[in-house]
């Protein structure tokens, strides 16, 4: 067996070949999607050939975060409940959500969505039986905008055909699928997840420019941060409750491996339960594209900050030079994302008071006891000094962050390709992951 | 079935877990569609599973005294979240001790409900009332 994987990202196609074993090379060449992504794609098998010689492959498999990657809104009703559930599943599809929305959308919601572009929308609100005014308001509101977004319905069922009706009327392509929570409290986002996937094939990966290198590929091809769900998943399997942060030029993921039940003494869970395996993104915690963002939500400001963001905004590909105030503010910068995106991802304590003293709601998922992070991404995988950055996942206030974890990063940046070979031989992307990552 | 969905659920900090079951089941049986959040339910999870499932009506219960300071303010906040009018009923031990009942009545009423309940009312009779309330013959 052996077997090619390829990863058309925002700026480099990776690929990698894999014998029955081991790899046996991996090679870049710049995405090139603008003309033809064959061209970078053929340009990075060449520096492979060249490398390992010429071969035949049995799996040829893929991955794309290219022009974007899927870019996603989603739409609820409650915040807490329809609005998160239905950002959970588009999360857990390796969707970039850029946006959440709740309760009827606002002439300044449609305006923004407008903006953003949404490659799919998920719509959801109401649970079976419940709520249908919010849904069907929102759909007319989705149907009367000039933008060429797909629909995914997952909401109140009794209204899904209604939904539909009026999204088609304008052309819009709508598939419907069981609701994200049927019914109060439960969470159900295999259904979303499923139906996101198969829109992602049939509609975005043409429109993305990957129709020809689809062709080539013995699988269809998935958004990168799906395989990236996939390999902290396998990895989990022998690594136990386990974290990986993925920091980036446009957002941070975060991954968690973990029930996250509650580990402290005194504690009721509570709101929507949360997924076992959960992935979420933060479109404003990213390097470079949104790197503005970041030192908005970071709350720090200095003149020497103000002009690293103007050289950065001005090359989204800058790479600041070892030992240098830059270098130190790029890092300083990840540092933060890192804290925030791992502080939003972990659940957290709210302190209640009762007439017989306090007590403590959880809500979200514990990650205390969590034993390993993973570093994953440019930013903290060429970083010289990784450890620091990670220290940032660490426990601190009320939020349920690890508390000791031991820190790995993927050093040469192929979790996404073991995501991919996981799908063919699961033994061997866990035994190469294990063999890989490094402890910081 | 008789197309009526309940919120219902015990508020506060109260843990008293048993007789909010046999009210869902009750409930139940005489055919709504109850949605029952358990115990130590606060006035946002009431609101929020009434928008979620377009509730017909909140039974809030509440036994271990201190529902007078759990209670208030709820009408209020459903009228905010645009739940304008919903009809809410309250029983159990509302209050610390053996006061009057027609002045424990009196506040509750005052605070928004629809009506409140004794200690010791059964769930036949809220089930009677909330039938009547709510049109179903
Ligand atoms: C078991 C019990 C406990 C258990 C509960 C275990 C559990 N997880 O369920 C424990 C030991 C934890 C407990 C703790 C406390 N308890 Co206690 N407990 C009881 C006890 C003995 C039985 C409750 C019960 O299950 N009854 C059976 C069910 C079927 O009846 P029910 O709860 O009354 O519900 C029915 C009706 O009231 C009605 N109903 C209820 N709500 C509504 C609403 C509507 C709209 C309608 C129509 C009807 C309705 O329908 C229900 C079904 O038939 C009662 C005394 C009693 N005999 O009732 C005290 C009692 C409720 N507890 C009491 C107290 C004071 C406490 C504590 C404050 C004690 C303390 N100082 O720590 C704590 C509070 C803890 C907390 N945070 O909630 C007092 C309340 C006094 C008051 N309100 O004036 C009681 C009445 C005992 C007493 N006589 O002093 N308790």
């Amino acid at each position: 067996m052996s077997i090619l994987t390829v990863d058309f990202g925002s700026t480099f196609t990776k690929v990698t070949a894999i014998s029955s074993e081991k790899i046996l090379g991996t090679a870049k060449a710049f995405t090139t999607i603008e003309t033809d992504i064959q061209e970078g794609l053929d340009a990075a098998l060449t520096s492979l050939n060249s490398e390992i010689g010429p071969r035949e492959y049995t799996h040829k498999l893929a991955a794309s975060s290219a022009g974007g990657g899927l870019k996603m809104v989603a739409v609820g009703l409650v915040p807490a409940l329809t609005a998160k559930a239905a950002r959970e599943a588009a999360c857990s599809a390796g969707a970039k959500v850029v946006k959440t929305y709740a309760y009827e959308l606002t002439p300044a919601d449609e305006q923004e969505i407008y903006d953003i572009n949404p490659d799919l929308i998920l719509l959801s609100g109401g649970t079976d039986g419940g709520n249908k005014e919010i849904i069907l308001h929102n759909a007319k509101r989705l149907a009367a905008m000039d933008r060429g977004f797909a629909v995914i319905i997952a909401g109140n069922k009794s209204a899904a055909t209604d939904c539909a009706d009026f999204l088609a009327k304008t052309g819009k392509v709508t598939v419907t699928c069981e609701n994200v929570m049927p019914a109060f409290n439960q969470l159900n986002i295999m259904p979303a997840k499923n139906a996101i996937r198969a829109l992602f094939m049939e509609k975005i990966i043409e429109a993305k420019g990957l129709g020809e290198a689809a062709k080539i590929m013995s699988a269809p091809i998935i958004p990168t941060p799906l395989a990236v769900f996939e390999g902290a998943h396998i990895l989990s399997d022998s690594l136990g409750a386990l974290m990986a942060v993925d920091v980036g030029g446009a957002t941070t993921d975060v991954y968690s491996m973990a029930s996250g039940y509650p580990t402290l003494a005194n504690v009721t869970q509570k709101g929507l339960p949360e997924p076992f395996a959960k992935r979420s993104v933060e479109g404003d915690l990213g390097m470079r594209y949104s790197l503005d963002a970041l030192v908005d939500a970071a709350n720090i400001d200095s003149e020497e900050l103000a002009s690293f963001q103007v050289r950065c905004a001005a090359d989204p590909s800058y790479i600041p030079i070892k030992n240098t105030p830059d270098k130190y503010l790029d890092e300083m910068l990840c540092g933060k994302a890192v804290d925030i995106a791992t502080q939003r991802h972990a659940g957290y304590l709210e302190r209640i008071f009762t007439p017989f003293g306090e007590t403590y709601y959880q809500l979200g998922k514990d990650l205390s006891q969590v034993k390993y992070v993973v570093g994953l991404g440019g930013p903290i995988i060429y970083s010289d000094n990784p450890k620091a950055i990670l220290q940032n996942t660490i426990q601190s206030g009320e939020s349920l962050k690890p508390k000791t974890p031991k820190f790995l990063i993927d050093k040469r940046y192929i979790f996404a390709a073991m995501g991919l070979l996981s799908r063919v031989n699961k033994e061997l992307a866990l035994k190469i992951l294990q063999n890989e990552l490094t402890e910081v | 079935m008789n197309g009526k969905t309940l919120v219902m659920g015990v508020i506060g900090a109260d843990v008293h877990a048993v007789g909010i079951k046999i009210l869902s089941h009750a409930f139940g049986l005489a055919g709504f569609n109850v949605i029952n959040l358990g115990v130590m339910v606060s006035q946002e999870e009431f609101i929020e599973a009434a928008i979620e499932t377009a509730a017909d009506a909140i039974v809030v219960s509440s036994l271990y005294g201190h529902g007078e300071m759990d209670c208030r303010g709820l009408r209020e906040k459903c009228d905010e979240a645009g739940l304008t009018g919903i009809p809410m009923y309250v029983g159990g031990n509302l209050v610390v001790g053996k006061r009057n009942f027609e002045e424990v009545e009196k506040t509750f009423l005052e605070m928004g409900f629809t009506r409140a309940y004794p200690p010791g009312t059964t769930p036949e009779k809220g089930i009677e009332d909330i039938s009547k309330d709510l049109g179903i013959t």
